[in-house]
């Protein structure tokens, strides 16, 4: 059950090519999964920004100081992350959260890949902690344009058993995309699952990969959503459920967490034919 | 207190405040946030007959206090609908005004068929902004003639005690003829206003931004366009109730719509960016009302329309006993000539 909290900012750093943003938002740590995301009201009460941004949860605490506490990892990419990079300590945010479907956890102490790219990686490093307490072997691969995006570096280095870094431009790490590397480490590691939050190119490669190899893969996917909680609709995508039919799935209840093999990758920003109710006549504007 | 009950042809609500089809879903993912028996009622996404997929994403783009939509009307279909939707708010007691849209006369007909005598449906809305399959995808809600065969089917088969409200698109030259054309089918109020078509093209791709292309545009920016529209409807059909909306944002904009002559208010693209909107947009209100010392919501409903009073409050009233003040004369006893 998401909570809307008139929320207190503590800290906003930059950490490479992006910012990191802790909020005092009582009530929501307790609830918080990793895997969960924030949806956050951008530009103050007279805004002409109508539209939450929804960010991944990237640190939890539950008690500090001033409460329990939230932190979020974003890319300066629009006006209203632009105005987001611009508060200060103490300013007002009013965020919604925990929203969406968490990552599961293997009930077995399993080997377990994690493949994060650019700010991606944040959902993934609570995820790591919480699979360590599992006694889960944790191998991560991280992947970036430039070194300055890649989140995580030292976390990842502290907590996995291995860590795999690349970027484009080879500025760190081996010069190339994670997808030159993941099955090397999949095969070294004996992984046993994987889960993996990036841009979409990056998902759909994982999950090829994985599903190669027989191995169950979950991913956080990042769809442009207006409400966040499930009510407007915009934030779909094709994906297969149990019973094999093709539906348009909000991201935001039903993922952002999906299983890999029922994402149809291919038919992103399309609706394939055999969707359930795919129009076939001419269709409302609305 | 203020007495913030409202009626609508005969239904009588506890308060003005209801959210918007299409931004509410069903209403239990908003329940999470306030209790949706609170509000005056809870309009339904549009449904139709058949499970829908809607339209590709992108669907929707952000404008400068505004958004653009193009969602293709995704849903259950009516089975799913009366199944689990319509049924969760039956159980939690919330008053639904179910939103119904389709592709043909026959399609209205059979959905209210299936909404017939369902006690958890207090209101039917008539989404009337779809393409009328029989008519090369040509809009109902843009011809009198198209627009009055749908109120019309839906009229006749859906219980004499549920009003039926049409739905107004704002994309036409004169929407009081739509309007009139609605209530002479059969509808007992209006829903004023739906999305106006826009485009959004992405100066990056130098593409339109929608996958739909064309979209519609609702939230504050379409505010003063709704507030036009219902106040031409009221203006032109003064007896019919009209449920407003179109960017309402605070209770001072709920006001608003009903000074033009709603009787109550729908509360949509806000909820987006406020889930807890509904509620808040209620207690603004009442406030509003209280420092204007109102008591009963229904005086204010078209009272913008009364004629101006005279601007200077103090001035004396020219009709009645009052001594007419000859501004001649009074100018003549203080200024003498000067030539
Ligand atoms: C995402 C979205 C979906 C909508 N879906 C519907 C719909 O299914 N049926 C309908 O009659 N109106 C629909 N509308 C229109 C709204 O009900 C409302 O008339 C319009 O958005 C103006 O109000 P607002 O500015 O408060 O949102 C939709 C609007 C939005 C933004
Ligand atoms: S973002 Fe609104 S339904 Fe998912």
């Amino acid at each position: 059950m998401p909570l809307q909290v008139q929320g207190e900012i503590l800290s906003v750093k930059r950490v490479g090519a992006y910012q990191a943003m802790t909020v005092v938002a009582p009530g929501i740590p307790e609830l918080t999964r990793p895997g969960h995301f924030l949806a956050v009201q951008v530009g103050g009460p007279e805004s002409s920004m109508l539209l939450r941004r929804a960010f991944a949860i990237y640190d939890v605490k539950d008690r500090g100081v001033y409460g329990g506490t939230v932190e979020f990892v974003f890319a300066v990419h629009g006006k209203g992350t632009a105005w987001l990079s611009q508060r200060r300590p103490q300013d007002k945010l009013d965020v919604v959260g925990p929203l969406g479907k968490p990552f599961r956890l293997p009930k077995n102490p399993v080997n377990v890949t994690l493949v994060g790219g650019g700010y991606g990686s944040a959902p993934l490093l609570p995820l790591a902690t919480a699979l360590r307490e599992r006694g889960c072997r944790v191998d991560i691969v991280l992947g970036a344009g430039t070194a300055d995006r890649l989140f995580g570096f030292m976390e990842a280095k502290r907590m996995a058993d291995s860590l795999a870094v690349t970027t484009d431009d080879g500025s760190i790490g081996l010069h190339g995309r994670v997808s030159d590397v993941l099955p090397a480490v999949l095969d070294k590691s004996r992984a046993d699952v994987v889960y993996a939050c990036g841009p979409m190119a990056m998902l759909r490669a994982v999950t090829d990969q994985a599903a190669e190899r027989g191995i169950p893969c979950q991913v956080a996917v990042e769809e442009s959503m207006a409400c966040g909680i499930g009510v407007c609709m915009t934030c779909v995508l094709p994906v297969v459920g149990d019973d094999g039919l093709t539906r348009m799935v909000r991201s935001c209840v039903e993922g952002p967490v999906f299983l890999g093999d029922r994402v149809r990758w291919d038919d992103v920003g399309t609706v394939p034919l055999d969707t359930v109710g795919a129009i076939t006549a001419p269709g409302a504007h609305r | 207190m203020t007495d913030l009950t409202t009626k609508l042809a005969g239904v009588t609500f506890p308060n003005p405040v209801f959210t918007a089809s299409g931004c509410a879903a069903a209403g239990r993912e908003l329940d999470q946030f306030f209790d949706v028996t609170r509000i005056g009622g809870v309009v339904t996404k549009s449904i139709m007959l058949d499970a829908r997929s809607g339209r590709a994403t992108p669907r929707m783009a952000e404008t400068p206090s505004g958004m653009l939509n193009s969602i293709g009307l995704q849903g259950p279909g009516i089975d799913q609908f009366l199944e689990k939707d319509l049924a969760w708010l039956a159980d939690r007691g919330a008053r639904a005004v179910v939103s119904i849209a389709g592709g043909s006369v026959d399609d209205y007909a059979k959905l209210a068929q299936r909404l017939r005598g369902h006690p958890a449906v207090s209101m039917v809305e008539v989404n009337i902004s779809c393409p009328n399959v029989e008519d090369r995808g040509q809009v109902f809600a843009c011809d009198p003639r198209a627009s009055s065969g749908v109120v019309q089917a839906v009229r006749q088969n859906t219980a004499a005690g549920t009003p039926v409200f049409a739905k107004l698109s704002p994309d036409v030259t004169d929407i009081t003829t739509i309007a009139k054309a609605c209530v002479d089918a059969g509808a007992d109020g209006l829903s004023v206003i739906n999305t106006l078509l826009g485009m959004v093209i992405d100066t990056t791709t130098m593409r339109p931004a929608l996958a739909g292309i064309t979209g519609g545009l609702s939230g504050p920016a379409i505010r003063p366009v709704a507030v036009r529209c219902v106040w031409q409807v009221h203006a032109a059909l003064p007896d019919v109730p009209i449920l407003g909306m179109g960017g309402i944002r605070t209770g001072l904009d709920a006001l608003e719509f009903l000074l033009a002559g709603a009787s109550a208010v729908s509360v949509g693209t806000t909820v987006f960016g406020d889930p807890t909107a509904p509620v808040r947009v209620l207690a603004e209100l009442e406030h509003a009302l209280a420092e204007r010392g109102i008591a009963r919501l229904a005086d204010v409903i078209g009272l913008a329309h009364r004629p101006p009073v005279p601007s200077v409050p103090e001035s004396p009233d020219p009709v009645g006993d009052e001594p007419v003040v000859d501004l001649r004369r009074s100018f003549d006893d203080t200024f003498e000539e000067t030539s």
